[in-house]
């Protein structure tokens, strides 16, 4: 898989098709792979990775890509190809300076899962018939593969890419996924026990910026929470109504451009579910408007920015559930 | 310190009022002689899409207990479309704080033209007491911002 892709990409630079290829590199730890740019064959020889930390969605990265000069060749999962979709309906991205290789998604793995099982010092981690051998500075040890696919990949929406212009290995399908069965929990809580939850959740917040920088839906040249008159910008929170606010404000800005690519809750560095504020919103859509995929496609109108003269009323919100 | 405040408890409501239908509605229950509770703190923008989720939240920081938007019935928006969406917007937004277990009866969307002053009396009313049954806002306030 990786051969092929190292392969591919050094034919479409040598025939100069494209100038840059976008994909992964290890960083300073095998699991860390982090998202790179590369020039050359010889970059790409040396650097380039695609492994099952490849966790990371390169379609935001690919709006200040495509401002550059040259077209540049990124390799996108099927999750990441519905964010790019939305990015170009939205006119963030130049599709012509785009090349776009399919592969094909995970299941990834989560390192922290790994590191929560109370392994630590790893320096390697190989998958041999989905028992995870992993390497530490402390000896090797073992897990079953299937407990560190991160979360985003558990609850997978999607293997069929939905744009692209080549593919390595085999299109899939839209899956039938639960990604909504924690939602109809929490919904089914009573409205003391949901505020306890999300105040336990959201006070871990540390306000590192992180789930909106890495949100391929939050590409606001000028954002709200960099306004130091909006009472939300980047600072340190003194009161837990900041912290709410900025997850609501948040969330609220990417409700119907959301593709649900999970990448907010992977990168928390404080484990907060970020995804499910998301989902809430995906659900609300899909029951009250019809159902929605943000990304599926180029032409639909995003359920916020449309109306139907016979839509529910907001007491709706108030009649149904558990108070 | 009040040893029960529940008991002198006046909530504080902030009605976000379009300025062609609701506000007038205000205006025409005034002229009717028609009262409405004082804890009703009326603030005019010009169409009830105008109101910015962030309007809201800020209202509970800055110690409101409920709030109420008013706007044109649907179908009567002065900018033809406005309340369209408002309607789609709040209903998300006050799903949401449901979702995060702020008290459902402290938000509601009420539509009131400008002919409707008696139903802009008793829909204050009516929330006024329901947000006075539930008691000061503590789910979703700014402790800097609370009063003694």
């Amino acid at each position: 898989m990786q051969e092929k892709m190292k392969q591919r990409a050094k034919e479409l630079l040598a025939d100069g098709t494209v100038n840059r290829v976008m994909g992964w590199k290890k960083g300073e730890f095998g699991y860390d792979t982090t998202p790179a740019v590369f020039r050359s064959a010889e970059e790409i020889d040396k650097y380039f990775v695609c492994d099952d930390f490849t966790n990371s969605n390169l379609s935001k990265l690919l709006v200040k890509e495509s401002k550059k000069d040259g077209v540049i060749l990124a390799f996108l999962k099927p999750c990441d190809t519905y964010s790019f979709n939305q990015l170009l309906k939205e006119h963030r991205i130049d599709r012509e300076k785009v090349y776009i290789i399919g592969i094909p998604g995970g299941p990834k793995l989560d390192a922290e899962i790994i590191k929560s099982k109370g392994i630590t010092g790893i320096t390697g981690v190989k998958n041999v018939n989905y028992t995870l051998v992993i390497d530490t500075i402390y000896g090797e040890e073992k897990m079953p593969f299937y407990e560190a696919v991160s979360v985003k990949c558990k609850s997978c929406k999607s293997k069929k890419h939905v744009i692209y212009d080549e593919l390595i290995g085999d299109d899939g399908d839209i899956l039938e996924s639960d990604r909504f069965d924690e939602v109809e929990k929490l919904e089914n809580m009573t409205s003391r026990e949901r505020f306890d939850f999300w105040q336990r959740e959201l006070s871990k917040c540390i306000r590192c910026n992180a789930c909106k920088n890495v949100c391929p839906a939050c590409t606001c040249e000028k954002c709200v929470f960099d306004n130091p008159k909006s009472g939300i910008e980047n600072k340190a929170v003194s009161d837990s109504f900041e912290e709410k606010l900025f997850h609501i404000i948040r969330a609220f800005h990417v409700a119907g451009r959301c593709t649900d690519c999970g990448e907010c809750s992977r990168v928390c560095p404080q484990n907060i579910p970020l995804h499910l504020l998301n989902r809430k919103f995906i659900k609300d859509i899909n029951s009250l408007y019809g159902e929605y995929q943000a990304g599926a496609d180029l032409d639909t109108k995003n359920p916020l920015t449309d109306y139907s003269t016979d839509d529910c009323e907001p007491s709706i919100v108030h009649e149904r559930g558990v108070e | 310190m009040q040893v029960n405040d529940s008991k002198n408890f006046e909530p504080v409501i902030a009605a976000f009022c379009c300025n062609w239908c609701s506000y007038a509605g205000a205006d025409l229950s005034g002229t009717n002689r028609l009262s409405y509770p004082t804890n009703v703190k009326i603030i005019r923008v010009p169409c009830s899409c105008r109101v910015n989720p962030m309007f809201i939240l800020r209202a509970f920081q800055r110690g409101a207990d409920g709030v109420i938007i008013c706007g044109c019935h649907p179908g009567d928006c002065h900018y033809t479309s406005g309340n369209y969406f408002t309607r789609r917007r709040i209903t998300l937004l006050y799903s949401m704080l449901d979702f995060l277990g702020i008290e459902r009866n402290r938000t509601r969307l009420e539509w009131v033209s400008a002919a409707e002053g008696a139903k802009f009396a008793s829909v204050m009313e009516q929330f006024t007491e329901d947000v006075r049954k539930l008691g000061p806002n503590r789910r979703l306030e700014d402790l800097r911002c609370r009063k003694k």
